[in-house]
């Protein structure tokens, strides 16, 4: 039994163009609850400091500009590494760096994961068994360790550690948009998307994406951490992203050693860290619950 | 019959069981909470069938949940009250309600597909409630269930119920959900449309048994359903619901005779649609002999051979599994046939929808049975009609705009709805959205696939009536497959008898409605239900006496 829309009964009938996207977004976004605008905040903080870090950051990315491990002081506000490099500025551009990479590697991991998943879903038969053996086969191995072992072939440049994250978290994004793909398949709608003739790329695009959009959204944000964490262990494990590029991870493994002398500074880039994981998930859970109900365009 | 602590003489008619006084529901949208049942009064007495009808959206569900004292999750109960036996529902405690539903208060709900756990064998869950409160050993449980099958008539009772929910029937699984409510013998059963999903030819079955078990325990029931004939044989009195507000109530008989209020008359007057029929002459589509199965090993049409004339409506009628909808599928190419061929308008069409023009194409349009499915929920009006629109006939920009606006016009809408989402539309809106769908195609066929049977008897009658102006406005043709012969008369001029695949007879509408028949299209025919409170009871006095032979329904 189909429950009525109040918003709808008051509508004008002269309107031609409803509320438009901005205009839904906008009401969502004022509906949120505080822990998903604290987890906005943080997101949109993080992204300007990344998007502005020359002009932040008070040194350069890589200088030299005092001693070894100095403690906290007014010429370098966090103190400095082992190489004598501001720590604050290290962790402005490491944000740049890492946040970025992270990001162009989840993407480039949907991409992947999602156009196999929608195909095979569309296709059936021996391409799905022999896609989905492989992925299994890929996710027989745990990742970390994979990913370890490739890069110490290949060797650790930023273009291997996306292309190798990518390739590993696109079984899961697979696994994903393959099972919720299967659903949607079935769909009287694409069968009569079928029927009228519509192309390949009209059914993925059009017909199945729109619909399996919400989970693969909720899941972009929690693929989007796992990456971050994966690049920031490689990092710690030395074979991520490599010196002398700020990078969160590597900053906790350099400056380890002063936790032994009670100073907190090798925590904040895990702090950095653990916060945006958190903020990411907030909002993760905010949207998971938005598109969970069916009137998610009120 | 075994352990049945509440015996006869207590549950014999006459006591007031149920008490409903001033009942009002709220539902939940948008943090807004609006009417949903605005005030109902309902008395139900011992052993007494209530018949409770109106059309979806009445409150019709909420209200036979309400019975038992409970509110779906986004609805609360915010007045009135609902004694039950001497118990208050609305204000009682969950572990209260928890002790009298299953028990004394049990559901059998609308699609029990969805309602069995796939997981467990269905006898597990017949007797799971009785185990669960203690009242018997799970032995006497099982005994009893497999008795109450036996009454309900379902095959081979002793084994029926090892079976998993997915290797019975739709028809047997509704029966069993009947013996899963009877199980601890309950007081009172809500029915929430217990047929409205089966076959004409599993409902009289499924009627016959729900009557006969009710009967015999003095059980009192409240039907919920829409479908007007079905509740004259259930009900020993009928309420009609409109807007969550009561419209009137009445004994059946009275009911169906002299109804008083002028809803109530339209609702009865639905039935009556008819429309003469005409003999066509110029042949659109002709199926030539087409054989087809699935895999290699299942034949589902076996020598059809079919044709539907211009601007003419053929109406193809038998139970699920009688290959109608497969025929669907032949024409539109999803399932090319293995013999025989579709010829289209002089041409013969190329079996696999891949290589067909898109030009033939356009020219067989398809309208779905559920428009729920059928349209992409994310999709507005405006791209659900005017992608057909673009796509074929090449209309872009403003053009595809104001062509979108003629059709919604065309289908008895308007401008107000171009920007909607399938979520903000009724149920006949949908479907109406897709009749608009199909013609912006400008197609010369139109398969229409059970196009009626989801949506409630005053809503079928305005699609039928359009798709019949449309058809003399555009003169298209349709292959109209249902199972519903009210349907089949009112708007088809020939008719294509389908059974197990094969052509059991066709003709003129006419012809085929005329004795004598042959045995399959008796047994149909005469399964459907008629608003006649007695036709059941002669249905069952005739069969007994003179039994169809040759012919089973699918399902018994």
């Amino acid at each position: 039994m189909s429950i009525e829309n109040p918003g709808m009964a008051v509508e004008p009938p002269v309107v031609h163009r409803r509320r438009g996207f901005r205009g839904r977004a906008w009401r969502a976004l004022k509906k949120a609850p505080p822990t998903a605008w604290f987890g906005m905040i943080i997101i949109a903080l993080y992204v300007f400091v990344a998007v502005f870090a020359p002009w932040l950051a008070p040194f350069g990315e890589s200088d030299t500009t005092g001693r070894a491990f100095e403690p906290w002081g007014s010429a370098h506000l966090l103190g400095t590494d082992q190489l004598g490099r501001d720590m604050l500025t290290r962790m402005i551009y490491g944000a740049r760096n890492t946040i970025g990479i992270a990001f162009i590697t989840t993407i480039l991991a949907f991409v992947i994961g999602g156009v196999l998943g929608i195909l095979v879903s569309i296709m059936r038969g021996p391409m799905d068994q022999f896609v989905s053996r492989a992925v299994d086969v890929l996710m027989a191995i745990p990742a970390l360790i994979f990913a370890l072992m490739l890069l110490s072939i290949v060797g650790p440049s930023t273009i291997n550690i996306i292309l190798i994250i990518a390739i590993l978290d696109s079984t899961r994004v697979y696994r994903l948009t393959r099972s919720v793909a299967m659903n949607v398949v079935v769909m009287d709608y694409v069968e009569s998307a079928r029927l009228r003739g519509e192309g390949l790329g009209w059914i993925m695009g059009r017909e199945i994406l729109p619909n399996i959009l919400p989970p693969l959204v909720a899941e972009f944000g929690l693929r989007f951490c796992f990456v971050f964490l994966t690049i920031s262990s490689l990092s710690f494990l030395g074979l991520g992203i490599q010196p002398p590029t700020a990078d969160w991870g590597s900053m906790v493994r350099e400056n380890a050693t002063l936790i032994s002398y009670g100073d907190i500074t090798p925590l904040l880039p895990a702090g950095a860290i653990a916060l945006l994981t958190v903020a990411v998930n907030f909002v993760v859970d905010w949207f998971l619950h938005k598109t969970s109900g069916l009137r998610d365009d009120g | 019959m075994t352990a049945d602590q509440r015996t006869a003489p207590t549950r014999a008619k006459g006591d007031i069981l149920l008490e409903i006084r001033g009942l009002k529901i709220e539902g939940q949208s948008d943090d807004v909470w609006h009417p949903i049942v605005k005030g109902v009064d309902l008395t139900l007495h011992r052993g007494e069938v209530l018949g409770l009808i109106g059309e979806s959206g009445a409150g019709k569900s909420t209200l036979g949940l309400a019975a038992m004292g409970y509110a779906r999750p986004g609805c609360r109960i915010s007045g009135g009250s609902i004694v039950f036996d001497g118990v208050e529902l609305v204000s009682a405690s969950l572990e209260t309600s928890r002790k009298l539903w299953g028990t004394r208060i049990a559901y059998v709900a609308q699609s029990a597909a969805a309602a069995f756990n796939p997981a467990h064998p269905i006898l597990e869950q017949t007797i799971e409630t009785g185990v669960r409160e203690g009242s018997r050993s799970r032995a006497e449980a099982i005994a009893d269930a497999k008795e109450l099958y036996g009454r309900l008539r379902l095959p081979d009772p002793d084994r029926i119920g090892y079976r998993y929910p997915h290797q019975v029937s739709g028809g047997q699984l509704q029966r069993a959900m009947t013996a899963m409510a009877m199980a601890s013998r309950p007081d009172l059963i809500i029915f929430d449309e217990p047929t409205t999903a089966l076959d004409v030819t599993t409902q009289v079955e499924v009627l016959a048994a729900i009557r006969d078990i009710v009967e015999q325990f003095h059980t009192a029931a409240i039907y919920i359903t829409h479908d007007l004939a079905v509740v004259a044989q259930m009900a020993d009195r009928i309420m009609v619901l409109r807007y969550g507000k009561e419209v009137e109530q009445a004994p059946t008989r009275e009911m169906l005779t002299s109804p008083k209020e002028d809803y109530t008359k339209t609702l009865w007057a639905v039935r009556e649609l008819q429309n003469p029929e005409r003999a066509g002459e110029e042949v659109v589509l002709s199926i030539d002999h087409v054989t087809a199965s699935y895999g290699n090993s299942v034949t589902v049409l076996d020598d059809v051979t079919v044709k539907v004339p211009r601007g003419r409506t053929v109406a193809v009628v038998g139970e699920s599994g009688s290959g109608k909808s497969t025929l669907a599928r032949v024409i539109t190419g999803l399932l090319p046939p293995s013999k025989g061929q579709v010829i289209f308008e002089g041409k013969p069409l190329p079996p696999a929808l891949k290589q067909r023009t898109k030009d033939s194409l356009r020219r067989i349009q398809m309208i779905y049975q559920m428009a729920d499915t059928a349209m992409n929920p994310r999709h507005r009006v405006s791209d659900l009609i005017g992608r057909p629109a673009e796509l074929y006939l090449g209309l872009k920009g403003r053009a595809r705009e104001k062509r979108v606006i003629e059709l919604l016009e065309l289908i008895e809408l308007d401008e107000s709805f171009y920007d909607r989402l399938p979520g903000e539309l009724s149920g006949g809106q949908k479907q109406r959205i897709c009749i608009a769908r199909a013609l912006a195609a400008e197609p010369d066929l139109i398969i229409c696939d059970e196009v009626t049977s989801a949506l409630d008897q005053i809503v079928q009658e305005g699609i039928l009536k359009l798709l019949l102006r449309l058809q003399s406005e555009l003169n298209v043709s349709y292959l109209f497959i249902t199972h519903d012969i009210a349907t089949v008369r009112a708007i088809a001029d020939e008719i294509v008898v389908m059974y197990q695949g094969k052509v059991v007879q066709q003709g003129l509408k006419t012809e085929v409605l005329q004795p004598p028949h042959p045995a399959y299209t008796e047994l149909l025919l005469s399964s459907v239900p008629e608003m006649d409170p007695d036709w059941l009871n002669n249905l069952l006095a005739k069969r007994a006496a003179k039994p169809i032979t040759g012919v089973k329904s699918a399902d018994a």
